[in-house]
């Protein structure tokens, strides 16, 4: 397999001579390549769309559907619910609160499930280069 | 002595002595371009809000003092920015960049062509953002202390090129071109994290004393808010629709109040993701992990501060009055929305401590927004030079078109003359602009578009399209950028007085240049397969790849001294 071999010495970045450059390209591929197509890597991509992609799609709607509230529904959105406190600025403070609440979400899962997965993946790259004789 | 001056004196004695320490410890590229990588995860989350909270902030607080709930739109957009930040940017920028966004970038595509592209976009983002911010500046010193200004002027009574040099300005260009040439990004974070912290306790103290003013009865501060009329519209101030008038005009059978704002939204919570320096703040801590700590104590305190923009502004607006919020409090005074915090200040000092309070106060929170301005004038002025120095002459023009090899000595040289001739230069366009700009609001505001429109879809494409090239990067960066900039000339809010009749009809243009900025990044990828322009860039893919989500290969944290 080609990531059991030791990874190129230097990440390079592409083709940057008097900067570091790493080993051939076409080897450099082949080994990124074969990271990529391990199991560790696999889950890791997985566990993070499962979280990243749903979330983001999530707050893209929930905060746009703000403005879209208000311009269509003006006359709603000003109905006061407790003294003059309106549902507007309610909708705008829970957005506060979304924010926050998703990026305590984000940091928990980060560093109990990504973070460890990710420790996988280097242990593999790790594991590939000792097994070199 | 005048108390504000003396105020302002110590804001700038503190910053200096930090320059001088930070100075001591800039020799290296690494150290000048990202503080060594030693910055911890909170002092970064705290230099991010240092360096975020700009001008603007004052201005969210201004337009919720003259406009009510609608000016709060803007502090909400701030806010939830950051998830695309957090969920997207902050950890994949880190495990693949070096000082830049460009580096990132490069690591798939040909580098002549995106460092040039990149340079292009990081500048034209950034000078618009320093533009709003020196005339803030300029205009802030000139009312709170004008004596300053005075005294400053026959120093500075040059013309430059036809232009006459303003003394306020170019004393906020001297001061931040010391800390950059002298500290670099250590200076630059500590003067941002000083400044977040002294903006905290200013904004912290006022919401107190509104809130003592209405005796901690919230209801009894929304009565006092809903009885503030508009009086065009004729609405109260907790209600929508009073800077967004909805129902009036439409495009496309669209609400154009509607398109305007949910068009504002889109610039703000997607640009924030491809402001250059912004992006440049993740390189300076030692990893992934702290990169992302970063991002959530950022958006701790940047959400604080947004909430208690309530306050001040609303508070602003019930117990002082967009009437009397203006330079001289003095009949006919013309109201000057910039002002809203510092006036708030001088009233509620006065109520609770006195006139002598008031006085204090109102220096207090004057020194407070000149540390705010100087702080990001100096990350916007790293940003800037970033892209001349290191993109632009260093990996450009020695490194693949002379084929040299940069000692480490010139590139730190050519990194201080750079952010010297960017600061000299932004003194100087600010100076002309200024005379002319009622837009600084719109200047700040097209930073963000560009951001969105030409930034974002590049590092987006780059970290996770496997098929995007440097076709596409190339048309998302030159494209998004012009496409913006022309649609806001041809718009109504550039020319004064305004356009009734503009060629485009809304004021913000993300929904329109964000759009066709992703659009160009996508055809100019299909093109240049068409082309087989570009086939590295797609083998190259696996690395950014595996590299973004593991910080396996990540710049490393080099040994201190």
């Amino acid at each position: 397999m080609e990531i059991d071999r030791p990874p190129p010495s230097q990440p390079s970045a592409r083709s940057e001579p008097g900067l570091g450059e790493g080993g051939p390209p076409g080897e450099d591929v082949a080994y990124w390549e074969g990271l990529e197509h391990t199991e560790e890597f696999r889950r890791l991509v997985a566990a993070r769309m499962r979280f990243v992609l749903p979330a983001t799609v999530f707050f893209l709607v929930y905060y746009f559907l703000l403005p879209l509230a208000n311009g269509l529904a003006p006359g709603f959105m000003r109905t006061a619910v407790i003294g003059h406190i309106n549902i507007a600025y309610l909708f705008a403070l829970s957005q506060f609160v979304m924010a926050w609440l998703l990026a305590w979400f984000y940091i928990r899962k980060a560093n109990n499930v990504f973070d460890r997965l990710a420790a996988m993946v280097r242990d593999r790259a790790a594991r590939g280069r000792s097994s070199q004789p | 002595m005048n108390l504000t001056l003396a105020l302002f004196l110590i804001v700038v004695g503190i910053t200096l002595v930090i320059t001088g320490w930070a100075a001591r410890r800039t020799r290296t590229t690494v150290q000048f371009w990202a503080a060594g990588r030693g910055i911890t995860g909170w002092q970064n989350g705290l230099a991010i809000a240092g360096d975020y909270m700009s001008a603007a902030s004052f201005l969210g607080i201004a337009l919720i003092a003259f406009n009510g709930y609608d000016g709060f739109m803007y502090s909400v957009g701030w806010l939830v920015a950051y998830l695309t930040v957090l969920f997207l940017i902050a950890e994949p920028m880190r495990n693949t960049g070096k000082y830049t966004l460009a580096d990132v970038l490069s690591y798939r595509m040909s580098p002549i062509p995106v460092r040039s592209a990149a340079a292009f976009s990081t500048v034209a983002v950034s000078a618009s953002y320093m533009m709003a911010q020196m005339i803030g500046a300029g205009s802030l010193i000139k009312i709170l202390i004008p004596t300053l200004d005075s005294t400053l002027k026959p120093w500075f009574n040059w013309t430059v090129f036809g232009t006459k040099l303003d003394p306020s300005i170019t004393v906020v260009g001297l001061l931040m071109m010391v800390y950059v040439i002298a500290g670099g990004m250590v200076a630059t974070t500590w003067v941002q994290i000083v400044k977040a912290v002294l903006l905290m306790g200013g904004a912290v103290l006022l919401s107190f004393l509104v809130l003592l003013h209405f005796g901690f009865n919230l209801g009894g501060f929304f009565d006092a808010i809903a009885g503030v009329k508009d009086k065009a519209t004729g609405l109260n101030f907790t209600d929508p629709g009073i800077l967004y008038k909805y129902g009036q005009k439409q495009v496309f059978g669209i609400d154009l109040a509607l398109l305007d704002n949910a068009s504002l939204g889109m610039a703000l919570i997607l640009g924030t993701a491809g402001l250059p320096h912004i992006l440049m703040r993740f390189f300076t801590v030692p990893n992934g992990k702290a990169a992302r700590q970063s991002v959530v104590w950022a958006m701790g305190l940047i959400g604080s501060f947004y909430i208690m923009t309530t306050f001040l502004g609303f508070g602003a607006a019930t117990l002082v009055g967009k009437t009397k919020i203006c330079a001289t409090v003095t009949a006919g005074c013309k109201p000057n929305s910039n002002l809203a915090a510092p006036r708030l200040a001088e009233y509620l000092g006065t109520q609770f401590f006195g006139g002598t309070g008031g006085e204090f106060l109102l220096a207090f929170i004057a020194a407070v927004a000149f540390a705010t301005i100087l702080a990001v004038v100096a990350g916007l002025t790293l940003a800037a030079s970033g892209a001349f120095s290191h993109d632009f002459y260093v990996n450009v023009i020695r490194t693949h078109i002379l084929h040299g090899h940069v000692s480490d000595r010139e590139q730190v040289t050519v990194a201080r003359i750079t952010a010297g001739l960017v600061g000299l230069l932004s003194i100087w366009l600010a100076a002309r602009v200024g005379a002319t700009a009622n837009a600084a609001a719109l200047v700040a505001g097209v930073a963000f578009v560009i951001a969105s429109a030409a930034n974002l879809p590049a590092i987006l494409f780059t970290l996770f399209w496997k098929r995007f090239n440097t076709w596409g990067a190339v048309a998302s960066l030159v494209g998004g950028t012009l496409v913006t900039i022309w649609l806001v000339a041809i718009g109504p809010g550039w020319t004064v007085p305004v356009n009734e009749h503009p060629a485009f009809p809304l004021q913000n243009v993300g929904i329109v240049s964000i759009p066709i900025g992703f659009a160009l990044a996508i055809i100019g990828t299909y093109l240049g397969e068409l082309a087989r322009a570009d086939r590295l860039a797609e083998q190259k893919f696996h690395e950014i790849d595996v590299r973004a989500l593991t910080g396996l290969g990540a710049e490393p944290v080099p040994a201190a001294g």
